[in-house]
C-alpha cells in the first residue's frame, strides 16, 4: 500500500514507528496530487512548497526527540470557502478569484496547532450553492468512481480528494447536505456536526444559521479523529457551543447494544432508488445483528424541508453576499461609470448564474410585503421541524436514513431546471434546519458499482452515538477499504 | 391666513463611550490615522463573525432606565440591508421589532413652559465607516475606523412643537447620557447626531401633515436653524397650494439651507431579518433592577437639589448640571466645605474661562475640589480679596501648589492693617480733592473711584471693606 | 405563481444585479424563479398558527465579550485585497455626485 492510500491512523503509526518520515509522507501525497488530480479536479490550489517546509520542520522536532501533536505530519485538504491566512481562498467564485485572507479561520488555527499539513484548497459549488460542484467558476470535479459523473456538492472537491487518495483527511462545509451528499457519492465518511460545535469563524458564509464545517475521511475512525480536533467552543463565534468535549475513543468500540434506531416512514416514500432501499435494508440487518433495536418514527413535515431550506438559505445568502461589491476585496468590474454601475457590473460579472438566482430569490422573500409569507413562515415551520425531531428522539437514540434519493448523476443531467437538483436535498436539509448532527457512511453499492452511503442522524450533541453506529455499518458493510482505480 | 403648528420628532444617535467596538475588539478612539482600527469583523471580511460587547448592552439598558423606558427582558439583533460604500457588509446590525428599550419620556422646559416628551424606543446598532469625497478626482475614500463603533438610536414621539423644544430635548438627552457615563456626547466629533422629522398642520387639525426627515445634524445650532428653515418652507409650500413630499433632506449649515435628497418613491426596502450570527439577549428583571440602582443622580433631580439644598437659581442650576464634570466638581467642593454659591460662581465663570485658555476639557480641571474649597475659605475669611482670588485661580492652572502657598509666595495676603490703610486713604483723598468734594456734596459714586485708587496703590491687597469704612469716616 | 418582470426588476435592483437583456434569457430566469417560488409556496399548506418563529436552533443567549481592546489588523493587511486604494484608503467611485442623488441604495 502506498503512503498516500493510507488512512490518517495508519500514517500516524508509520510516522511514529519511523517506517517513513513526515517529508516522505507529504512528498508521496504531493506526487499523487500531481499525477492524479488532473483526472479528478479536486483542488483549486495546492501548496507543495509550504507543505514540504512544514513537513521538514516537524521532522526536525521529531528527530530532536519532540512529540508530535494529534495530527502531526498528516496532509489535509481544505474546502476553498474556509479562510487560510495569506493562502488563496476563492469560494470557487470569480468574485474572490484573487482573495487572500489576512487571517485564519478558527478551524485552520486548530489544525495548524494540531500539526496537520495543508496541501491544498478544494473545489466546490460557487459559495457552496449546489449539489454537484458543477457550479464552480473554475472547473468540474469528477467522481473518482466514475469520472463521467458528479462527485456531489457543494464540498465535491473535498469528498473526491479523500476518495481518490489525494488527501487522507479534508474539511468541508454543510449547509443543506454539502458534506454528507458528496461523501455518499464518493464513498467516503462525512460528518455534519451539531450546529455550533465547530466554529464558523472564517467559514465564508452562505447561510449563517445552517452552515457548519465538518470532516471528511476514508473511515469512521479518521473522521472521529478530525472532528475531535476541530470541535469545541470558540469565543469568536457567538453561536458556538459544546457542552462537553467530544470523546473520540468512546466511539470506536462499535458497541450498539441497546441503542434504539428510528426509521422515519416519510423517508421511505416514493422517489427513493432501489439501491438506496437495498442499502437501508442491509444496514438495518447489520445494526440489528449488532444488538440495536429499530423503531418506526414519523417526521410528518418532511415534505416542507426543501422549501423551508431554500427560503432560509437564500434569504440569509442574499444578505451575506451583499458585501461583494468590488471595493474592499475580490473582483472589481472595469469601466464602471458610477458607484451604482460598479456594484451592478461587479456583482453581475463576478457571481455565477446559480448564485445570482439564489440572491434574487432571497431578496424576493425578504422584500417588503413578502417577509411574513415566506421568511417568517419558514422560521415557523422550522420550529415545527425541530419539534418533530425532538418527538422522534423521545423514541430512539438516532435515525437511520438515506443520504440521497439517487446515485450520482451524469454531468449536466440536472442542469435544466434548478428545482430538480434542489429536490435531491430532501434527506439532508432537515438536519441543518434543526441544527442536528448527521453522518454519512458508505454501506453498499448500486447496480453499476457506484457507492451508496447512508445517513445516521442524532439529537444535538449526539455525535458519539453516531460514530458508534457508523463504525458498525462500516465494518460490516460492503465498502471497507475500497479504493477507486485511477 | 391660516395659523400653523409645527410637529417635531427626533431620532438621536449617541455614540457609546466603550473602549472597543460593538462587535469586535478594535479601538473606538476618535481621530486615529485612517484604516488603523479595523479587523476582519468590522471590515466585513468574508468569514468573520460578530460577538457583542457586554458593555454596549449595559450602557443601552442604563440609557433606557435613565429616560424612563421599559427595558426588555428579551431582545435580539437584526440585519438592515442596504448598499453603501461606508457599510462594508452591506448590512447594518441593528434592532428592528424588539429593541432593548421602549416607552420612555423626559420632561423638558422651553419658552418658559414645561412638557413631557415621549420616547418610542432606544436600540443598539453599529456605526458606519467614513467616506471622504474628493470633488477633484470624482472619487470617494473609505476609512474603516468608525465601522462598528457602538451607537444608540433614540427615537422620540412627535411631541415637540418648536425648535426651542427640540433643542431642550436634545440637551436633556445629552446631559443624561453624559451624567450616566454612557457617552461623551461630543457633537463636534459626531458622537451625538440628530435626525429631525418635521411636519406642519393648521392649528386645530388633528391629522399630522406629511413629514420630512432632515438627516445628520451635528450641532444644536444646526438643529435649531434647520427646524426654522424647514417649518417656514413647508408652510410656504402649503400656502402656495403645493403639497409636501415625504422625503429625506440634507442641511447645509454653512449656507443655512436644506435640500431634498431622495423622495418617497425610492423609499428603502431594508429587508430586515434576525441576525443569525448573534444569539438573543436576555436580561432578567433582577439585573435590570441592579442597573437602575447603579445609576447616578439624574439631571432633573440634581437640578432640583441645587435649587433647594444649595439655594442656586434655576438658571445657575441648569447651567451647572448641563456639564456633569462641573456638577460633580461642585458637589465635591461643597462636600469639602465650600460655600455653594461661591463654588458655583467659580465653575460658571472663572474655571470654564481658564480651561479654554489652557486648551483643557471640562474633565481636566488641574486641581482638586478641596483646593477650590480652600480658596473660597481664604476669600471668605478676608485673607485675600476676591480679585486676588481670581489671580490665585489662574495660578492653580499653572502650578501645583495650594492657594495658601501661592498667596505666600506672591505676597498677596490682604492688608488689614488699620495704619497702612489709613495712610493710603489719606493719600488718595489728598491726590483727588475733586472726588472727595464730589462725595461730600452727595455724589455717592465718587466713593467707588476713591476705593479704586486705594486698591491700586496697595496692589489690590487692601481689605476693601476696611477701605470703604475708612474713606467714609474721613469724608463724613 | 408567476413572478412578474417588474417584480424581478425590483428585486434585482435591490440586490444590485443586472437582469439579462434579451427577452429569451429574461423568460428563462422568470421560469426558474416561478418554479422556485412554487416550491416555496408549498409552505402555505403548513399550519403554523401560534407557532413562534425559530430565533436560534439551540437555546443560546447572552453570548458576549468583555469591553477590551485587542490588536487590529495593520493598514497594509486591511488593504491587501483592495482592488483600488489611495492614501491608505479604499478607493470608491464618487458616492454622491449631486445633492439629489440617493444616499443609500
Amino acid at each position: 500500500m502506498q503512503l498516500y492510500e493510507m488512512t490518517a491512523l495508519a500514517l500516524q503509526k508509520v510516522i511514529k514507528e519511523k517506517q517513513a518520515s513526515i517529508p516522505e509522507v507529504v512528498q508521496s501525497q504531493l506526487k499523487r496530487i500531481e499525477s492524479t488530480d488532473p483526472k479528478i479536479g479536486a483542488y483549486i490550489s495546492t501548496f507543495p512548497e509550504e507543505a514540504m517546509a512544514e513537513a521538514q520542520k516537524q521532522q526536525k522536532i521529531l528527530e530532536a526527540g519532540g512529540t508530535l501533536p494529534l495530527l502531526g505530519g498528516l496532509p489535509i485538504a481544505i474546502k476553498d470557502n474556509i479562510c487560510t491566512k495569506d493562502m488563496l481562498t476563492t469560494c470557487a467564485s470569480k468574485m474572490l478569484y484573487n482573495f487572500c485572507p489576512p487571517y485564519d479561520a478558527t478551524v485552520i488555527s486548530k489544525l495548524k496547532e494540531a500539526g496537520a499539513i495543508i496541501v491544498g484548497k478544494t473545489n466546490m459549488d460557487e459559495f457552496a450553492m449546489g449539489s454537484s460542484t458543477e457550479h464552480s467558476a473554475f472547473h468540474l470535479t469528477k467522481n473518482p468512481w466514475d469520472t463521467s459523473r458528479v462527485p456531489g456538492g457543494s464540498s465535491g472537491g473535498s469528498a473526491a480528494a479523500v476518495a481518490a487518495s489525494l488527501a487522507p483527511l479534508a474539511l468541508g462545509s454543510d449547509t443543506g447536505g454539502s458534506i454528507r451528499q458528496p461523501a455518499a457519492f464518493c464513498g467516503v465518511v462525512g460528518l455534519k456536526p451539531t450546529y455550533g460545535t465547530v466554529s464558523r469563524y472564517g467559514l465564508i458564509a452562505y447561510a449563517s444559521s445552517l452552515d457548519q464545517i465538518g470532516p471528511f475521511a476514508k473511515d469512521v475512525t479518521d473522521c472521529a479523529l478530525l472532528y475531535s480536533v476541530i470541535s469545541g467552543p470558540d469565543p469568536k463565534d457567538s453561536t458556538s457551543v459544546m457542552p462537553k468535549p467530544f470523546n473520540q475513543k468512546a466511539n470506536l468500540e462499535g458497541n450498539v447494544k441497546g441503542l434504539k434506531i428510528g426509521l422515519a416512514k416519510e423517508y421511505l416514500a416514493n422517489g427513493l432508488s432501489f439501491a438506496n432501499r437495498q442499502a437501508l435494508a442491509k444496514a438495518q440487518a447489520i445494526l440489528t445483528e449488532a444488538g440495536a433495536e429499530f423503531v418506526e418514527v414519523s417526521l410528518p413535515l418532511t415534505q416542507y424541508n426543501v422549501p423551508v431550506y431554500y427560503i432560509i438559505s437564500c434569504a440569509e445568502a442574499s444578505s451575506n453576499l451583499g458585501r461583494y461589491d468590488g471595493i474592499k476585496y475580490g473582483f472589481r468590474a472595469e469601466n464602471a461609470e458610477s458607484l451604482k454601475d460598479l456594484y451592478e457590473k461587479t456583482r453581475s460579472q463576478g457571481f455565477g448564474a446559480e448564485v445570482q438566482r439564489r440572491i434574487l430569490l432571497g431578496t424576493y422573500v425578504l422584500s417588503s410585503g413578502y417577509y411574513d409569507a415566506y421568511y417568517k413562515k419558514a422560521l415557523q415551520v422550522r420550529t415545527l421541524v425541530c419539534q418533530d425531531f425532538a418527538a422522534a428522539f423521545t423514541k430512539c437514540n438516532m435515525l437511520l436514513a438515506p443520504t440521497t434519493p439517487n446515485s450520482p448523476w451524469q454531468f449536466g443531467e440536472k442542469s435544466a431546471n434548478p428545482v430538480d437538483m434542489y429536490l435531491e436535498d430532501i434527506f439532508t436539509v432537515s438536519t441543518n434546519i434543526a441544527g442536528l448532527p448527521g453522518i454519512s457512511v458508505p454501506v453498499a453499492q448500486d447496480e453499476t458499482g457506484l457507492p451508496v452511503g447512508l445517513q445516521l442522524i442524532g439529537p444535538a450533541f449526539g455525535e458519539e452515538n453516531l460514530f458508534k453506529a457508523a463504525y458498525v455499518l462500516e465494518q460490516k458493510g460492503d465498502r471497507l477499504g475500497l479504493l477507486p482505480r485511477l | 391666513m391660516t395659523a400653523y403648528e409645527t410637529v417635531i420628532g427626533l431620532e438621536i444617535h449617541v455614540e457609546l463611550a466603550t473602549k472597543s467596538k460593538i462587535f469586535c475588539s478594535c479601538s473606538t478612539t476618535f481621530g486615529a490615522d485612517v484604516n488603523t482600527q479595523g479587523c476582519p469583523v468590522c471590515l466585513g471580511l468574508p468569514g468573520a463573525l460578530p460577538v457583542i460587547n457586554e458593555k454596549v448592552v449595559e450602557f443601552a439598558a442604563k440609557a433606557g432606565l435613565a429616560t424612563n423606558c421599559r427595558v426588555a427582558n428579551y431582545c435580539k439583533m437584526d440585519r438592515k440591508n442596504y448598499f453603501y460604500p461606508d457599510l462594508p457588509k452591506a448590512y447594518q446590525i441593528s434592532q428592528y421589532d424588539l429593541p432593548i428599550c421602549e416607552d420612555g419620556w423626559l420632561d423638558i422646559e422651553a419658552d418658559g413652559t414645561g412638557k413631557r416628551v415621549g420616547i418610542i424606543r432606544i436600540h443598539m446598532e453599529e456605526d458606519a465607516g467614513k467616506l471622504t469625497h474628493n470633488d477633484k478626482t470624482g472619487h470617494s475614500y473609505f476609512d474603516v475606523n468608525r465601522c462598528g463603533v457602538p451607537l444608540l438610536e433614540i427615537v422620540t414621539q412627535p411631541h415637540m412643537n418648536s425648535a426651542a423644544e427640540a433643542k431642550a430635548m436634545l440637551e436633556n438627552i445629552k446631559e443624561i447620557m453624559e451624567t450616566i457615563g454612557v457617552s461623551d456626547c461630543k457633537m463636534e466629533e459626531g458622537s451625538l447626531r440628530c435626525d429631525v422629522n418635521l411636519s406642519v398642520r393648521p392649528i386645530g387639525q388633528e391629522a399630522f401633515g406629511t413629514r420630512t426627515e432632515t438627516k445628520n445634524l451635528n450641532s444644536f445650532r444646526s438643529v435649531v436653524n434647520s427646524i426654522s428653515f424647514e417649518e417656514k418652507r413647508q408652510i410656504r409650500v402649503l400656502e402656495t397650494g403645493g403639497k409636501i413630499i415625504q422625503e429625506t433632506r440634507r442641511w447645509d449649515d454653512e449656507l443655512g439651507v436644506g435640500y431634498s435628497m431622495r423622495s418617497k418613491e425610492n423609499e428603502q426596502d431594508y429587508r430586515y431579518f434576525p441576525e443569525p450570527d448573534l444569539v438573543p439577549i436576555v436580561l432578567p428583571q433582577e439585573k435590570i433592577d441592579a442597573l437602575k440602582e447603579s445609576l447616578p443622580e439624574l439631571p432633573a433631580i440634581r437640578r432640583n437639589r441645587y435649587k433647594t439644598v444649595y439655594g442656586l437659581s434655576d438658571a445657575d442650576a441648569r447651567q451647572l448640571v448641563f456639564v456633569p464634570a462641573f456638577a460633580n466638581f461642585l458637589d465635591e467642593a461643597i462636600a469639602a466645605g465650600a460655600t455653594p454659591k461661591a463654588a458655583a460662581n467659580f465653575l460658571m465663570v472663572g474655571i470654564p474661562f481658564l480651561l479654554k485658555e489652557n486648551n483643557l476639557t471640562e474633565n481636566q480641571i488641574p486641581f482638586s475640589p478641596a483646593i477650590l474649597a480652600e480658596l473660597i475659605a481664604l476669600i471668605e475669611n478676608n485673607t485675600i480679596s476676591s480679585s486676588i482670588g481670581s489671580q490665585v485661580l489662574a495660578e492653580l492652572f499653572s502650578q501645583k501648589a495650594s492657594p495658601k502657598e501661592i498667596i505666600e509666595a506672591k505676597g498677596w495676603s490682604q492688608v488689614s492693617d488699620t495704619g497702612l490703610i489709613s495712610q493710603a486713604v489719606a493719600a488718595a483723598i489728598a491726590e483727588n480733592p475733586q472726588s472727595a468734594a464730589d462725595y461730600k456734596s452727595g455724589k455717592g459714586q465718587a466713593l467707588g473711584f476713591l476705593v479704586g485708587q486705594v486698591m491700586r496703590a496697595t496692589g489690590g491687597k487692601a481689605n476693601p471693606k476696611m477701605v470703604n469704612e475708612e474713606l467714609k469716616k474721613r469724608l463724613s | 405563481m408567476r413572478v412578474s418582470l417588474e417584480e424581478l426588476a425590483y428585486v434585482a435592483k435591490l440586490a444590485h444585479l443586472a437582469l439579462p437583456e434579451d427577452a429569451a434569457a429574461q423568460n428563462k430566469l422568470l421560469d426558474e424563479m416561478e418554479s422556485i417560488i412554487n416550491l416555496a409556496n408549498q409552505l402555505a399548506l403548513a399550519n403554523t398558527e401560534n407557532v413562534a418563529p425559530t430565533a436560534h436552533v439551540l437555546p443560546l443567549e447572552n453570548v458576549w465579550r468583555k469591553d477590551e481592546v485587542k490588536n487590529s489588523l495593520t493598514t497594509e493587511q486591511l488593504l491587501q485585497n483592495a482592488p483600488a486604494q489611495v492614501a491608505n484608503c479604499f478607493k470608491v467611485p464618487a458616492a454622491i455626485t449631486n445633492a439629489n442623488e440617493e444616499e443609500k441604495f
